[in-house]
Formats: C-alpha cells, structure tokens, sequence
C-alpha cells in the first residue's frame, strides 16, 4: 500500500492518516475508529477494519486477535428506523419501508 | 496545598518511588479538564486511566450541552461552562465540533408548561437567554418537528445551549495537560490507594506517590474511594444511545423530552445521535446493547419526526451514568484528608466539566474557589436534606 491508499472508503481515511495515528499513540482500534472516524461509515467497517488493524499489528507486533477485539455495535447493518418503530406498534408492514425519491431530495443519505 | 508539597519534598522516605502533586484517577472528560487546569496553576498532576483516554462514559456520551436545568446550581455551573466552550477552540486549539443550536425541551401537560414557565423565570433572572414557547411557535423554530406527534403543547429554546465532540474535546484537554507538564498514563488501572504520610498509587506497573488525590473514575468512582475507606452514595445504571447515517443539516436544535426521557440533535458530522431513558433499567455495570432500546428509540423518534423512519441506523451502544441521590455531581474534600471526589455527574457530567475542572484546580491549589460549590459537597448526603434536580432525561 502507497501513503495516498484509501483504506476507509467510507470516511475517505488513507493509508498515512492511520499510520501517523498509530505513531501519535493510539495503537486500539477503538481509539483509531474515535480519533479518524473510519469504521463508523454506512459499512460500519466491514471493510476497513481488518485493514487498519494489520497497519496497528505491523507498527506494534501486536497479535491481530488481540486488536481485533472492538465493542460490537449492533445493528450490524444499516436497517431504517421504521422498521423497529413499527416492530414494537406490530405493524405488518412493517418492513415496507424503502426509500423515495422525495426522501432523497430532502435528506441526502446514500442507499447501499 | 504548596505547603504540603514542600513537606513532601523534604521528606527521603520516598525518594526511589515517583512524586507526583496530584493524582488523578480515571481519563475522561473530567480527569482530562483538572489535569490541564492544574498544569496551568503549576501543579504537577498524573492521570491514571485504566483504558484509553474517553474510554468511559465520556467516549460514549451525546456531547449535549444544556444550560435549561431547575436548580440554580446546575443553572450556573453549565452557564460558567457555556462561556469557556464558547473560548475553547482557541485557548486548546482543537477543533471540537461545537454547535450552539440550541436545546428544544418540550413540555407535555399544562403542569408541564407551568412548571418550564417558572424555570425560564428563574434561569432568565441569572442572565440566561432563553424563552417560553407555544405550538406555533415550535412549528416555526423547528418545522421538520411533528409537534402533534411529539404531543407537545409548549416548549422552552435556549439558543445558545449546543453539542460538542467528546472525545475531541477530551484529547484536546489531554494534549495541552502534557503539554503543561502533566503526565498522562494510559492502560494502567489504579488497583490500590494507602494513606499514610502521603498517598500510595498502586498500579500493575508501579507504584507511585503524591500529595493529593483525585477521584474522577465515573462509574468506578465508588470502588476508588473505598480504597480510601470513603463512602459514597452513586449508583451506576446503564444508558443507550444511537447514531444513524449521515444526513444534510435537517436537524438544529438539539430535542429533549422528559416525559418520553428522549434527546437527539444532528451532529456536524451529519448523523443523527440520540438516546432514551428506560425507566426500569437496574443499577449495574452493563455495556451491553439492548434490543428493547432500539425499538423504543425508534418508536418514540419517528413519531417526533416522521420522515425519519426512513433514517438508517448505522449503531447503538451503552455507556454508564454515575448517579447520586439527587442527580447532581459531588465535588470538593472528603472526611479523608487530600483525598477529593469529582464524580456522580448522573447523565450530565460532560456538559459542566470545563467549569468543575476549573473550580476544582482552584480548591486544591488556592484552599477556595470563584464560585460556591458547597452545595455540591458530599457533606450534603448526611444533611438528609437535598433538591433534587427535575430537569433530566433518562
Ligand atoms: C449514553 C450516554 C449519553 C450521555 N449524554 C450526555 C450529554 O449529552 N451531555 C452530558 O453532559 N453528559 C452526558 N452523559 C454523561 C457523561 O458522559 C458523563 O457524565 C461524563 O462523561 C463523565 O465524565 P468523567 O470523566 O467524570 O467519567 P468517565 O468518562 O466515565 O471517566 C472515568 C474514567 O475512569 C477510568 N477508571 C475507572 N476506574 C479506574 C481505575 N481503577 N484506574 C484507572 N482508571 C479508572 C475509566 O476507564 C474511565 O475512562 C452521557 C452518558 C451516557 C452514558
Ligand atoms: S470503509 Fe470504513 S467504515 Fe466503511
């Protein structure tokens, strides 16, 4: 991997942003995801924290089960919140709950 | 405080162990704010903090910064608070993602509306901008709000209450405490303190002395000072919290309940963060998610606005409120000499702990402070008399 390497594509964080995180003194991934944000994306780190933890194992010869250890943070994917609001009224249609085109316009927010 | 330390000094019992003037256990918000307080008086202090720094309640808390409270402690101690947010970009230099949007706190019943009418009464007399609102007026502040959803029939707004990053503002805290002078050690849990002459911290790795001692440990406060043979009334109870995807700005003030013992804002970030109390929750140590947390916030939030069912939710997680009897923080000495508590900040301890750290540095070094904390004493306890504060959430 190259310094410009993007290695959370969520939150745009390179490859030398968490190397010199790491050399700042926060060497758990918890502290990384908090200083740089990168894990708290739609993909809540599916993608990069393996990664960010191999760059925490190769600066520190820590063992990766030992930095792959974060708090979970259920839900473990993106679900909307009428999903749940309507779980406890007990709405049957409760997962009818797509997106439109005018909640776009007005929110912003990327569909997976 | 000088003079101990010059006694301490003298003294050649301890000259192979490390000296410090003041310990400070626990590394959130609050340990981090004292230890640059006193590195500014001169003062020589070590935080002690078992995980990472904010790794407590702090790194897990919703940033809100609310003036609106019913007891005239808590009103001007977060007032004091506001004034040194307002400065504190430039004094640390750290982008702490402040926002003074506002906190919206909705009244449900007209008992409710009479009772916030009496507080705005009291907070405006101590010099606080902030006003009574009727329906309509809700609607206009804040139109992405189902005032009739949310049940409301009247609400106070205070504009220059807002939010800020926690652990932003609590590594800007510790940055300029090192760079002070203070020493800061991370991953070393505090596993005993003696008195004798001086104390003695004792860690895994070491051990250390000094003259005075600061319990800011959170929810572990209580553990710490019976180390000490001090006694305290806190109980921990757990308190969830959420955040969805990142959203264009929708959202400006922050929106609280204490009926519904809901709040959420935006954040300049874009997501959506915000909490609910569950009423029945036990007092313990507890991180855990709970599946009955997301729906009740999702319930609740979706018929404050509606629009946001179609909101994802990215995460949940819990953290733990350090609460006292009366919902308000103990500050200031103990029956143990040089031993103080700053804890029990009972859900709002990180909205006031630029101006507890402040009125703190001052009790220890100066022997008083700028503005009476008295009340806050944990002397209050054995008084059997105390008010408690109305105006929280969860
Ligand atoms: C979900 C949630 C939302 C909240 N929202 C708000 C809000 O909007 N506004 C607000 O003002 N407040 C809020 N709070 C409350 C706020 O988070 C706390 O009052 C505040 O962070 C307390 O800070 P502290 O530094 O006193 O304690 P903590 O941040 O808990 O720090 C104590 C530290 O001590 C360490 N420690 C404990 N024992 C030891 C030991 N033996 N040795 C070494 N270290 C030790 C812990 O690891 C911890 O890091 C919220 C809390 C929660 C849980
Ligand atoms: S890639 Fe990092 S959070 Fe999605």
């Amino acid at each position: 991997m190259d310094d410009e390497t993007i290695v959370c594509r969520c939150e745009d964080i390179t490859y030398q942003e968490v190397v010199d995180t790491v050399d700042e003194g926060y060497t758990t991934l918890d502290e990384i995801k908090r200083k740089l944000r990168c894990g708290m994306g739609p993909c809540q780190g599916r993608t990069c924290m393996r990664l960010i933890a191999r760059i925490i194992k190769e600066k520190t010869g820590r063992h990766l089960d030992e930095i792959l250890m974060p708090a979970s943070r259920p839900p473990e994917k993106p679900v909307p919140l009428g999903i749940f609001a309507s779980y406890e009224v007990g709405s049957k249609n409760a997962r009818n709950c797509k997106r439109s085109e005018q909640f776009r316009s007005i929110f912003g927010g990327k569909d997976e | 405080m000088r003079g101990i330390v010059s006694e301490a000094n003298n003294s050649e019992a301890f000259s192979e162990a490390k000296m410090s003037d003041v310990a400070v256990i626990g590394g959130g918000i609050n340990g981090c704010a004292l230890a640059y307080e006193l590195a500014k008086k001169g003062v020589n202090a070590t935080v002690f903090e078992k995980g990472y720094l904010g790794s407590g309640a702090t790194g897990r808390c919703g940033g809100g910064i609310r003036q609106q409270f019913d007891t005239e402690d808590n009103i001007r101690l977060v007032m004091e608070s506001v004034k040194i947010f307002e400065k504190m970009e430039k004094e640390l230099g750290y982008d702490i993602e402040y926002d003074q949007g506002g906190y919206l706190v909705l009244a449900h019943s007209d008992e409710e509306k009479e009772r916030f009418k009496k507080n705005v009464e009291l907070q405006r007399s101590m010099g606080l901008g902030v006003n009574f609102l009727e329906k309509e007026e809700i609607k206009e502040l804040c139109p992405i709000l189902d005032v009739d959803g949310a049940k409301a029939v009247g609400a106070t707004f205070c504009q220059t209450d807002g939010h800020a990053n926690p652990f932003r503002v609590t590594e800007a805290y510790a940055k300029n405490a090192e760079r002070l002078g203070a020493e800061i050690k991370t991953f070393t849990e505090v596993k005993g303190i003696k008195k004798e002459k001086r104390f003695e911290i004792i860690t895994e790795k070491e051990k250390m002395f000094a003259d005075v001692v600061v319990n800011a440990a959170g929810c572990y406060s209580k553990q710490i000072a019976e180390m000490v043979g001090v006694k305290l009334p806190n109980k921990p109870y757990r308190h969830e919290i959420l955040a969805t995807e990142s959203l264009k700005p929708v959202l400006k003030p922050m929106i609280i309940s204490f009926m519904d013992g809901i709040y959420f804002c935006q954040h300049k970030t874009g997501q959506i963060v915000g909490g609910i109390g569950n009423p029945d929750e036990p007092s313990g140590i507890n991180t855990e998610s709970s599946f009955w947390f997301l729906e009740k916030m999702a319930s609740t939030i979706t018929r404050y606005i509606p629009s946001f069912k179609n909101l994802n939710v990215l995460r949940q997680w819990a953290g733990m409120y350090d609460v006292t009897p009366d919902a308000r923080p103990i500050l200031g000495k103990t029956n143990v000499k040089n031993f103080f508590v700053v804890c029990g900040f009972s859900g709002h301890g990180f909205m006031v702990a630029p101006v507890t750290a402040k009125l703190m540095s001052e009790l220890i070094v100066d022997g008083k402070t700028s503005m009476p904390i008295d009340n806050l004493s944990i002397e209050r306890f054995k008084k059997g008399v105390i008010r408690k504060e109305g105006a929280v959430v969860g």
